[in-house]
């Protein structure tokens, strides 16, 4: 997989989970405040991700804002592997 | 003197359409909802119920959506129905003197099971976030309250078979106590998957009619061998009289009277004399005021079981001798709606004092005589009526009877 399919699948699962197409999923987009996700929406979305990638999102991921903050904290997760 | 309940608006979700009209044109029409199911395999000993079709909530973004269990959506979408006939704009109400019992009888079981399967082959890091918010009982009434804001007091009574009839009862209450205006009651259930059949089968309730699923439910006919599994919702748009002529609404019907017992004798079976059955209808006149002989309709709970149909006969000729209204069973066509049934018949009895129309017990074809009753058989029947009953007993020995009455 490239960097270019990881990130379009990151958010074809985003758009997915969240009922929005994939346009609407930029990678600025906020999952809050652009996406309309709530708690309960973004655990789904980290465990969509977890279960794609086969990788584990650690539970202090504050640092997940935007869309494109979850393509790079997927991203360092594969790489690291 | 308590103030009158009346009913303004109602909607439904069934198997045999997903308005009030399609539902009550295929009664009249004597249509059968029941079909074999795609998935159920030889291992199932049933293998037939009846299932609801396009069912989408109007104005549920797909968001939403995902986050709504099957009976979730049927609910809010036989609550949308209702409370849009009824005319009711909540920008004009104290939303806080609007409520809703909506109860089903099992919840989001699909949720239960699907989660119990990632659990155990996945992990426990797999079990979604949803499976709570999709799974309890009372989220029906939550999500309802939430789209239309709703904001008085709900909750979801869970009494089994007649979950619907008792968050009738229970809604009448509120607002016979004076703690609302406005309540939406009912019920929904969405049970036919797997683990539904194969509970249900292995209680040795349902009918296994396999090659005639059309024919499989035939309450109080002497062939019965069981009832057949139907998801839906059927909600009612309860208001007390004066707040409904405040805003001319369209009154559909009285709620005249109510009554409950319990059994108190077995899980499952109900006592055989019928008992229990006859004191809830017996307790429903009372509370109205109404002698037994002024009632022209019974919509029988009628399940096609052996046990409960013998035993409902016997209550209603102990409670009405000689005089025996008409009975039909809606079961007939759309199968056992479980915690909805009482909704929905609730909506057909309600047709019925409106149309002066009854529709048939579909499939009585063999009397039996164990089953001693006037059946409305062939089609339906045109009688005017002043007061109609509607029974519904719950597994559990939890008896509702439901006394609507013509208004006008």
């Amino acid at each position: 997989m490239t960097n270019d399919d990881i990130a379009l699948r990151i958010r074809e699962i985003i758009a997915d989970r969240l009922g929005r197409s994939i346009e609407e999923v930029v990678e600025t987009a906020r999952f809050v405040d652009d996406l309309g996700a709530d708690s309960l929406d973004q655990t789904e979305v980290v465990m969509a991700l977890e279960e794609e990638f086969n990788v584990q999102v650690d539970d202090d991921a504050t640092s997940i804002v935007t869309v494109g903050d979850a393509i790079e904290y997927i991203k360092k997760k594969l790489n690291a592997g | 003197m308590r103030e009158p309940v009346v009913v303004t608006g109602m909607g439904v979700v069934t198997p045999l359409g997903n308005t009030v009209e399609t539902f009550w044109e295929g009664l009249l029409a004597g249509r059968s909802g029941v079909r074999q199911v795609p998935w159920a395999d030889e291992r199932f000993t049933t293998r037939i119920a009846a299932l609801c079709e396009d069912v989408t909530p109007e104005g549920v973004d797909p968001r939403e959506l995902r986050r709504q269990s099957r009976c979730i959506q049927f609910a809010l979408e036989a609550a949308n129905q209702g409370w849009k006939q009824a005319g009711l704009d909540i920008s004009r109400e104290n939303p806080t003197r609007c409520g809703v019992y909506i109860g089903s009888g099992i919840g989001g079981i699909e949720e239960i099971c699907d989660n119990t399967l990632k659990l155990h082959e996945q992990g426990p890091r797999r079990v979604s976030p949803f499976l709570f918010p999709k799974g309890l009982s009372n989220m029906p009434s939550a999500v309802v309250a939430i789209h239309l804001g709703l904001r008085g007091p709900s909750r979801s009574v869970v009494t089994a078979c007649s979950t619907g009839a008792q968050s009738i009862v229970s809604a009448a209450e509120a607002l016979w106590l004076g703690r609302a205006d406005v309540m939406l009651a009912g019920g929904t259930e969405a049970a036919v998957i797997d683990l539904g059949l194969a509970g249900f089968g292995a209680i040795r309730a349902l009918s296994t009619r396999n090659d005639e699923p059309e024919r499989a439910s035939r309450p109080f006919d002497a062939d019965r061998d069981g009832f057949v599994l139907g998801e839906g919702a059927g909600v009612l748009v309860l208001e007390t009289l004066s707040h409904a002529r405040a805003r001319n609404a369209e009154i559909l019907a009285v709620l005249a009277g109510v009554g409950e017992t319990t059994d108190a004798y077995h899980v499952v079976a109900p006592r055989p004399d019928g008992s229990g059955c006859a004191e809830a209808m017996r307790l429903a006149l009372e509370d109205a005021g109404v002698a037994p002989d002024a009632v022209g309709y019974v919509n029988a709970h009628g399940t096609s079981t052996k046990l409960n149909d013998a035993a409902e006969c016997l209550a209603m000729r102990s409670v009405f001798g000689h005089h025996e209204p008409w009975v039909s069973s809606t079961k007939s066509m759309i199968g056992h709606l479980m915690g909805a049934a009482g909704g929905v018949e609730s909506v057909a009895c309600v047709r019925s004092l409106r149309t002066g129309v009854l529709h048939e017990n579909k499939n009585y074809e063999k009397p039996d005589p164990e089953c001693p009753a006037r059946i409305v058989a062939g089609g339906p029947k045109e009688v005017k009526i002043d007061f109609a009953l509607s029974n519904s007993l719950g597994f559990g020995g939890h008896n509702v009877s439901l006394l609507f009455a013509r208004h006008g």
